[in-house]
């Protein structure tokens, strides 16, 4: 019963052709393209651009009612939930003050109304993100129009994005979100699930439904959008021509949020 | 052998207690998931738009496929139309396409989350983690729960 040496590698070359070619028989099988002919399409009324930017002009927003209204019409629509508890706060568009959202760059003499004024915060969409280089699952990645979006089915909540934002634009869901969004719920956005982080997303959804995000509608004109790209858009007229601030541009994220702090015609 | 009787005896009584199950469902037909394929709200639509987006066979088999390429065209690369294979295009939405049609009915649910700190309502909310009634029917039968439903919901009409 011994085989010499020609027998054995015989056999166990035509064994090796055998294991490749039924593999290949079914996965050959199994690889069945999913969607017959489909194909995808940009919705009709997508508004293209190459980086969207937004300008915040501060002389429209005096008051921190002002400010509330916009956090009010985002939060209602992306669902955001208020918690109780403000180490469990979700934020979308947040206000601060003059020394916390421009860090560093404090000069005491400046005038009373810029010092004193809430800012309204909200999600840099930076040219350089951070946040993405720090997701292991690309969860959060940037859109060929300049958008710093996040797909909340892949993020897998490690919180390196929070660490990496150097300006606390991503809020992580410790709990469950559902019971505490108030009122009633919108149904043009979905809920998150706990342990998702989440943020601005310049609303997306809505630039692909022909729509200025919600918070400029809200502004009356304090908030202005549009195409950084584009040298006839209002936000690029405004960022070349007027002195606007950024938040720790030292940082080289390139923020796509401009300020114009004492701006406007009757500054 | 050493021991064979108590061996292949013990063999046998193991064989037979691990199949009962097989044999005493042997036989018996198991009621498959009654799937709703022609609801109102299916019939209310004009002839053109009651088919799926797909042949009903290619859904049966695919939807799950079909509902991640959906995802990660929409969100990841800002394509919301499909364009099926008859050509005809179709916005990407859980809720506004597929629950169109597909949305539970007879459902009498508002679509209202209170927050706990104000009223006396629970945290959880059955209301809105529950499958639709059509998705349900099957995946309920097949214990294969769907996760889509913890982030989307239904449609506000279907919840009224």
């Amino acid at each position: 019963m011994s085989i010499n040496r020609r027998q054995f590698l015989r056999r166990a070359g035509m064994i090796t052709a055998l294991g490749l070619g039924s593999s290949f028989i079914i996965s050959g099988f199994r690889k069945k393209e999913v969607a017959e002919a489909a194909g995808f399409a940009k919705a009709p009324k997508d508004l293209p651009a190459k980086r969207w930017a937004m300008v915040v002009d501060m002389s429209k927003f005096k008051t921190e009612a002002d400010i509330n209204g916009v956090i009010e019409a985002c939060h209602k629509l992306h669902n955001v939930p208020k918690f109780p508890n403000t180490k469990d706060e979700i934020k979308w568009i947040w206000k601060d003050d003059y020394h916390h959202t421009f860090a560093g760059g404090h000069n005491e003499y400046l005038d009373d109304h810029v010092l004193h004024s809430p800012f309204m915060v909200l999600c840099n969409h930076c040219e350089n993100p951070p946040c993405v280089k720090a997701c292991p699952t690309q969860a959060t990645f940037q859109r060929p129009d300049g958008i710093v979006a996040m797909d909340f089915h892949r993020c897998i909540g490690c919180r390196f994005c929070m660490g990496a934002c150097p300006f606390g634009a991503r809020s992580f869901n410790f709990r469950d979100p559902r019971p505490f969004i108030e009122g009633e719920i919108s149904p043009d956005y979905p809920t998150r699930t706990p342990g998702v982080v989440e943020k601005c997303n310049f609303c997306y959804e809505r630039l692909a439904d022909g729509l200025m995000p919600a918070c400029v509608e809200k502004s009356n004109g304090g908030l202005i959008f549009g195409d950084l790209d584009d040298p006839n858009s209002e936000v690029r007229k405004i960022v070349s021509t007027k002195f606007t601030i950024r938040r720790k541009p030292e940082l080289g994220t390139q923020p796509s949020v401009y300020y114009l702090v004492g701006g406007g015609e009757d500054a | 052998m050493y021991k064979g009787g108590k061996i292949f005896a013990s063999l046998i009584i193991f064989a037979a207690l691990f199949t009962i199950p097989f044999f005493y469902n042997m036989g018996k037909v198991n009621a498959g998931p009654d799937v709703a394929l022609n609801t109102a709200a299916i019939q209310q639509l004009p002839a053109s738009e009651q088919q799926c987006v797909e042949s009903p066979e290619f859904m049966r088999a695919n939807h799950m496929q079909l509902l991640n390429q959906w995802r990660e065209e929409a969100v990841r690369n800002g394509q919301t139309v499909y364009v099926n294979s008859q050509g005809k295009e179709f916005e990407i939405s859980l809720q506004d396409t597929c629950l169109k049609c597909h949305a539970t009915e007879s459902a009498s649910k508002p679509a209202v989350l209170n927050n706990p700190v104000s009223t006396t309502a629970g945290v959880s909310n059955p209301a809105l983690n529950e499958s639709p009634e059509f998705c349900a029917s099957c995946h309920d039968y097949s214990a294969v729960k769907p996760l889509c439903w913890s982030c989307h919901f239904e449609p506000k009409e279907a919840t009224k």
